[in-house]
């Protein structure tokens, strides 16, 4: 739907500032616009995208802001008799209940478990209106990360580091044989040989340098076969530079 | 001693109603969350922007939207006679109309009890300082990232020698009559910002406000491409 439409902004990739006029009541104001009289107007500094009918600004900069269910990577910040303050790299803390943890923790117990300082991969539970935030480690997957190294990036750009269904990633772990946990709060983990590490978070480092550029994923190939020489194991995935920034 | 000369000019040569030169540099801190350096003129004033972020200061949060906090500071160099460091009377004053004058286009509702301080740095000053620093502001302030409805522009226009002038300079601002800067919104045509200093009548003042305002509207085209400028290089090169 809305093809011929979609094609001229996500080719073009028009850069728009805050104040900015974006389109009028055919478009309905997605994020990053607000609507004023019949008119959209941008709020923020970014890119021009319209899908299914929303016009949406694309940030090129700014803070996390936690929605429910993103997966996250955070740091225990302090720690409570009956809970955990997390830092999710957002404006505001979050709290992490003993409840909301896969082990059975006794009151004031709960530095047996997590201590300020440790990381850990969780998910946003909720999130109410004045930013008080929950998270949870009680799913399958979640848990404290014990090795590895952490890097950071812009968090709009997370969706350039994931690429289309995961193509960007997967390119970075296939070379550089590293796992890679690329955080929707835009923290990195990343795990393996220290040669592989410090390439996985070069290819990061352009990805949020460039972010803005058609062709990147084949950048980063062409970065990483210059690194290593060889062809990836997998077969690879078709159109890779066609990403979505969600 | 004429600050307007026979030839309708003024000391630096410019005409009535024209702007001393602007340059907008956007992003040139990596520490911060948004930045932007103004030359204008002599002026150099350097913004920066962190934020939004934690309030400390808990009592002062607030649960309906964010706090701007600016500060603006005068280097100890910025001047001929040396600036005595720390905050004084007058940028505490310049420091709350600043905050206040970007608060209005800033979305503070997105961002409950939070935070968003804004440094302003005067690095050499010559004249309009407040304006260089909000015009600045505002600039940063897009750069990092935080949703707001339009960007402000700011200059200043007054009276010298009997004259409505736009963009006083140093000379004009001390032996002049009146100095009225102005803080603008050109999406809405909101005035954010408006002091006055001296005396001028109602009709100079009319007249020297819409000269004010037809230069804000310049100044946003600068910052517009500014910004524009600063993602544009990325987009098109060879980032290195």
């Amino acid at each position: 739907m809305l093809k011929e439409e979609e094609a001229p902004a996500a080719e073009q990739r028009i850069l728009v500032i805050p104040g900015e006029e974006l389109g009028d009541n055919s478009y309905k104001p997605g994020t990053g616009t607000y609507l004023k009289g019949d008119r959209i107007f941008a709020s923020l500094l970014g890119v021009k995208n319209v899908r299914s009918g929303y016009i949406n600004v694309l940030p090129l900069s700014g803070r996390y802001m936690p929605r429910p269910g993103d997966s996250v990577i955070g740091i225990i910040k302090d720690v409570g008799p009956s809970s955990w303050i997390v830092n999710v790299n957002s404006p505001y803390p979050a709290l992490m209940h003993v409840n909301d943890v896969p082990w059975k923790v006794e009151f004031g117990k709960t530095s047996q478990y997590l201590r300020a300082g440790d990381t850990i991969l969780a998910k946003i539970g909720q999130v109410d209106e004045t930013m008080r935030i929950q998270v949870t480690l009680k799913e399958p997957g979640l848990r404290r990360l014990d090795r590895g190294h952490i890097t950071r990036i812009t968090p709009s750009k997370v969706p350039r580091v994931i690429g289309k269904s995961g193509s960007m990633v997967s390119l970075i772990k296939e070379y550089t044989g590293c796992k890679v946990f690329v955080g929707q709060n835009g923290i990195i983990w990343m795990d393996g040989d220290s040669e592989g590490i410090a390439y996985a978070s070069k290819c990061i480092d352009m990805i949020d340098r460039d972010a803005q550029m058609m062709g990147l994923t084949d950048r980063v190939r062409q970065f990483l076969i210059d690194k290593y020489g060889s062809e990836p194991r997998r077969r690879e995935p078709e159109e890779l530079d066609e990403e979505e920034w969600e | 001693m004429s600050l307007i000369g026979e030839d309708g000019k003024r000391e630096d040569g410019r005409a009535l109603d024209e702007l001393r030169p602007i340059k907008i540099e956007v992003g040139v801190l990596h520490n911060a969350d948004g930045s932007a350096y103004v030359e204008w003129g002599k002026n150099k004033v350097l913004a920066a922007v962190y934020g939004p972020k934690e309030m400390y200061n808990k009592y002062l949060q607030d649960p309906t939207g964010a706090v701007v906090q600016v500060n603006y500071n005068m280097a100890a160099f910025s001047v001929d006679d040396r600036v005595r460091p720390g905050p004084s009377r007058r940028s505490i004053e310049i420091s709350k109309i600043i905050g206040e004058a970007l608060e209005r286009v800033i979305m503070r509702e997105d961002f409950p009890r939070a935070s968003i301080d804004v440094f302003i740095e005067v690095l050499e000053a010559s004249a309009g300082t407040r304006c260089a620093g909000l015009t600045a502001a505002s600039v940063a302030v897009a750069d990092a990232g935080i949703p707001m409805r339009d960007l402000v522009a700011s200059c200043a226009a007054g009276k010298a020698d009997g004259h409505i002038i736009l963009d006083l300079g140093k000379g004009e601002d001390n032996l002049g009559q009146a100095d009225l800067p102005v803080g603008y919104v050109p999406g809405t045509g909101e005035i954010t910002l408006l002091q006055m200093d001296g005396h001028m009548t109602r009709e100079e003042f009319d007249s020297a406000l819409k000269l004010a305002i037809g230069a804000c509207e310049e100044i946003h085209d600068i910052q517009k491409r500014a910004l524009k400028h600063r993602y544009a290089i990325h987009k098109g090169g060879e980032g290195q």
